[in-house]
């Protein structure tokens, strides 16, 4: 019962961190900028889920939908407001600050506008609780299908092609017409759908909650910078290795210094490899 | 230009500012005293509340400020270790760990734990990418506020702890309004000293000109480390004030949303600035004060500001208010280097040493950049490296310097070999450089820039500059001295109190140089020095490098103008996708067939 408790637990909670994190590779691939609105805009997406579903009374799938379009409205103007101006600066570093603006703006406005508070999710399946609940399968599947949804858009279509073509030289890119800004607005809308898909599938898993933004900012990084980034096999390895781990921890030590050992363990193994496990050597600096 | 105009130790003559400019230096401690100590004779008691909070959240700004501002580091979760500070504090004086401690005891420990925790903090900061750690600053803050709810024993949970009380005098509301504003000043007072010092000359550095700041000798962990001790220590010894403030905490009274103002209040500031972010912070920690219906909103509102700042003015109040840098420059400036000061900035060179560099093989992926280059410099002697674009010299000079470490070979002084020691041990060689693209610090003044030359000559530590003793005073001068006697020999010594970035390319070309002499090196290598200089220029530039290496100097010369290279060098290296294609005299390599071919065309 234990071991089966920590595994679906962690697979569960690992699963959305590793949706938060494909979701801070698909900004980056799109514009060498890793953003905070990834953690913050997931948490939304259990906030709007909460909302639509559980006080407006939508139907589920409406509820959805809607979700996945508010995420990706956020996308773009996170894009438009934070990411655009600074892009020609980016050895200075601004996209930290103008991006974090973003995220406590809607952090700030969840908490004056919703609740400071957890609330629950309403069910988003009417069925009886199998051998494994929804809530421990439901970020899973999302995860997969995310990853399978990705897949066929890189590989099979040419929008994905032209994706990957950016992200691997801009310049280049540009240079043979592709449409560099719509594309990149593309990828943040792509982004911020992944983040409010990560949060509205595990809403009955964390519910609800402001607390979760901060939460996903981080350990949703940790696999993206343990994996190497910008590489979404890495983030998923990492994401469920995470989740794994943090509830391992937390059934021997307890919730609080689980945290310290994530924490802990992701500094460490940075400082010896500050590429991530599987990353590559660093540019050239003169 | 006349011996008389050379301006005097310090530069007082050319800033012709209002002021003089001590006052200038100092202005941050002289506002605070007499606004400050003079508070009580016009504010209320709940401004006196008011500005004891200032006066806190000062003493933690005044530490991040170093790491922020001048290191450019985005510590955006400082607020850990206010928490950090604010329990080990309060724990003490309660009696939860130990036998109760007095106050005063309580805030020295506390200072010292934000010390350790503040170089754990800062540790990822040390090799990471700066989101990286900007990221990690913020997951220890949600960790610290986790624990602190947690660990009920010693910090009450969601209970709380009473916070430190002060003995007497300091019980009162007005004495501990003036203790904490006496430790502000001394706070003030101390970064301003580490901002004036070689050692803030360094974290500016680092911040906008890395490379060029490991090429003078600046070693990176090493003083950043030296700053989040410090840092961390004001944080604590800031928590430990917060706690007595608030007489009673709780997990909830150390939100990001402090974190945030923290920041901002830099931010805002403007970088490298002092006056800047004491004004941002006394104006974020006031405004919210005097608007209450808007409290709630507070935090959003830091969060347009914030985007605000950094998408508008990125400068901040700082370079608003940096009235002598409005002033118009002369525009018709011409370099007119007096090579006969070298004697005065050089002193007696060492001569009789070598430089080796022997088979050195560096390959990029699958591009051989160097394949097997051999090359020897000798003091005294003026050595030409040339060749066609891509043909690796400037890779052998990041090889010499350190930046890269060669798959094969070696590089050696005198039979010393450093093929694989770090980058910032060459100035300690004596070994120093200039750059394809000048590695200028905009922000800083000419001066400021050149004295970060000489930086590994200083011999005050960081507690004796941060003290401003003797020692610290005495190096000051002594730099001052040497880097106006270095702009005096490159003939800019006119410009020395001006900002960087307002300077002409050429005259950046010059800077760098008057920047590499300040070491005294036995060997210097210049990047195409000559490239964006005009004919007249290039002329003097070529006489100084003349008489730089009759002092003694061995001087590695990269260039693409073929008449300087002819003029001025006893020999020259010709590279051809990666080999030596030819070494001798000049005018052996001018006629060798295959140079002609291959790079001086017909």
């Amino acid at each position: 019962m234990l071991v089966e408790s920590i595994i679906s637990n962690g697979l569960a909670v690992g699963a959305v961190y590793a949706l938060i994190g494909i979701s801070y590779n698909v900004m980056f691939a799109a514009s060498r900028v890793f953003s905070f609105t990834a953690g913050s805009v997931g948490m939304l997406g259990g906030v709007f889920g909460s909302i639509f579903i559980a006080k407006m009374g939508m139907p589920v799938v409406a509820g959805f939908l809607l979700t996945l379009l508010l995420g990706a409205i956020l996308g773009v103007i996170t894009e438009f407001v934070a990411v655009r101006p600074v892009l020609k600066s980016l050895d200075q570093h601004l996209y930290v600050l103008s991006t974090l603006a973003v995220a406590l703006m809607i952090q700030q406005l969840t908490a004056i506008y919703f609740s400071t508070d957890a609330v629950p999710f309403p069910r988003v399946i009417p069925i009886e609780a199998g051998i494994v609940d929804q809530k421990f399968w439901l970020p899973i599947l999302a995860c997969i299908v995310t990853i399978l949804g990705l897949e066929y858009l890189f590989r099979h279509t040419l929008i994905g092609r032209a994706f990957l073509a950016i992200a691997e030289d801009t310049y280049a890119a540009r240079a043979l017409g592709l449409p560099e800004v719509g594309l990149r607005m593309a990828s943040y809308a792509l982004a911020g759908m992944i983040s409010v898909l990560a949060g509205f599938a595990a809403g009955q898993l964390l519910f609800a909650s402001l607390a979760n933004g901060p939460l996903l900012n981080f350990y949703g990084f940790v696999p993206v910078a343990l994996g190497g980034m910008g590489s979404n096999r890495g983030a998923v390895i990492g994401g469920l290795a995470l989740g794994l781990f943090q509830q391992t921890a937390n059934y021997f030590f307890g919730g609080i210094f689980s945290s310290v050992a994530v924490f802990i363990v992701f500094i460490v193994v940075l400082l010896v490899r500050p590429e991530g496990l599987a990353g590559a050597a660093t540019a050239r600096r003169v | 230009m006349t011996a008389e105009s050379v301006p005097t130790v310090g530069g007082a003559a050319t800033s012709s500012t209002w002021l003089p400019a001590w006052f200038e230096a100092w202005f941050p401690v002289i506002l605070l005293a007499v606004v400050g100590g003079s508070l009580p004779l016009w504010g209320d008691s709940f401004f006196g509340i008011i500005a004891t909070r200032v006066c806190v959240y000062w003493v933690l700004v005044s530490g991040l400020n170093l790491v922020v501002g001048f290191a450019g580091q985005l510590a955006i979760g400082w607020v850990s270790l206010l928490t950090i500070g604010a329990y080990v504090a309060s724990a003490l004086t309660a009696g939860r760990v130990t036998p109760e401690i007095p106050a005063y005891v309580s805030l020295v420990i506390a200072a010292l734990f934000g010390a350790v925790f503040g170089l754990i903090a800062g540790l990822p900061a040390l090799r990471l990418r700066t989101f990286y750690f900007a990221m990690t600053t913020l997951g220890l803050s949600t960790i610290v506020t986790q624990i602190a709810l947690a660990w009920r024993s010693v910090t009450g949970g969601g209970v709380g702890i009473p916070g430190p009380s002060m003995p007497v005098p300091f019980d009162t509301p007005w004495g501990f309004y003036y203790f904490t504003l006496i430790l502000a000043l001394f706070c003030t007072w101390m970064t301003c000293n580490v901002a004036a010092s070689r050692f803030g000359r360094s974290l500016v550095a680092l911040r906008d000109a890395e490379v060029a700041a490991e090429a003078v000798g600046i070693h990176k962990p090493g003083l950043l480390m030296t700053v989040f001790l410090f840092s961390g220590a004001l944080a604590g010894l800031a928590g430990g004030l917060f706690a007595s403030l608030q007489s009673y905490i709780t997990p909830d009274a150390f939100t990001f949303d402090l974190s945030v103002l923290f920041f901002i209040a830099i931010l805002i500031g403007g970088r490298g600035s002092i006056l800047g972010p004491l004004l941002g912070t006394a104006v974020l920690t006031i405004l919210p004060e005097f608007a209450a219906p808007l409290v709630q909103w507070s935090t959003f509102l830091y969060a347009v500001l914030l985007l605000l700042i950094v998408l508008l003015v990125p400068g901040g109040i700082a370079d608003l208010l940096d009235f002598r840098n409005r002033k118009p420059l002369d525009r018709h400036r011409e370099i007119r280097p007096r090579p006969e000061l070298l004697g005065q900035v050089l002193g007696d060179g060492q001569r009789g040493s070598v430089l080796e560099i022997k088979g050195i093989v560096l390959a990029f992926g699958g591009v051989r950049a160097v394949d097997g280059v051999d090359l020897q410099l000798r003091s005294g002697e003026v050595h030409g490296l040339i060749g066609p674009n891509g043909s690796g010299k400037t890779t052998v000079l990041n090889v010499i310097s350190g930046y890269y470490a060669p798959q094969q070979g070696s590089v050696a002084r005198d039979g010393g070999d450093f093929t694989r020691e770090g980058s910032y041990t060459r100035a300690r060689r004596k070994i120093a450089r200039t750059f394809q693209t000048p590695r200028i610090v905009g922000e800083s003044s000419v001066i400021d820039n050149v004295m970060i030359g000489a930086t590994t000559d200083g011999r005050a530590s960081f507690v004796e500059s941060m003290l401003s003793l003797s020692r610290h005073r005495r190096d000051e001068a002594s730099l001052r001295e040497r880097g106006m006697a270095a702009l005096a020999l490159v003939g800019l010594e006119r410009i020395a109190n001006v900002r960087a970035d307002r300077l002409q390319h050429s005259e950046l070309r010059f800077v760098e140089i008057a920047r590499a002499l300040m070491m005294k090196p036995s060997f210097l290598l210049l990047d195409e020095p000559a490239a964006g200089l005009s004919v007249d220029e290039i002329k003097r530039l070529g006489q100084l490098i003349e008489a730089i290496s009759r002092q003694g100097t061995g001087v590695l010369l990269v260039e693409h103008h073929a008449d300087l290279i002819f003029d001025i060098c006893d020999r020259v290296t010709v590279l051809n996708l990666g080999k030596v294609l030819a070494s001798g005299s000049p005018d052996h390599v001018r006629t060798h067939r295959e140079v002609i071919n291959a790079y001086l065309g017909a």
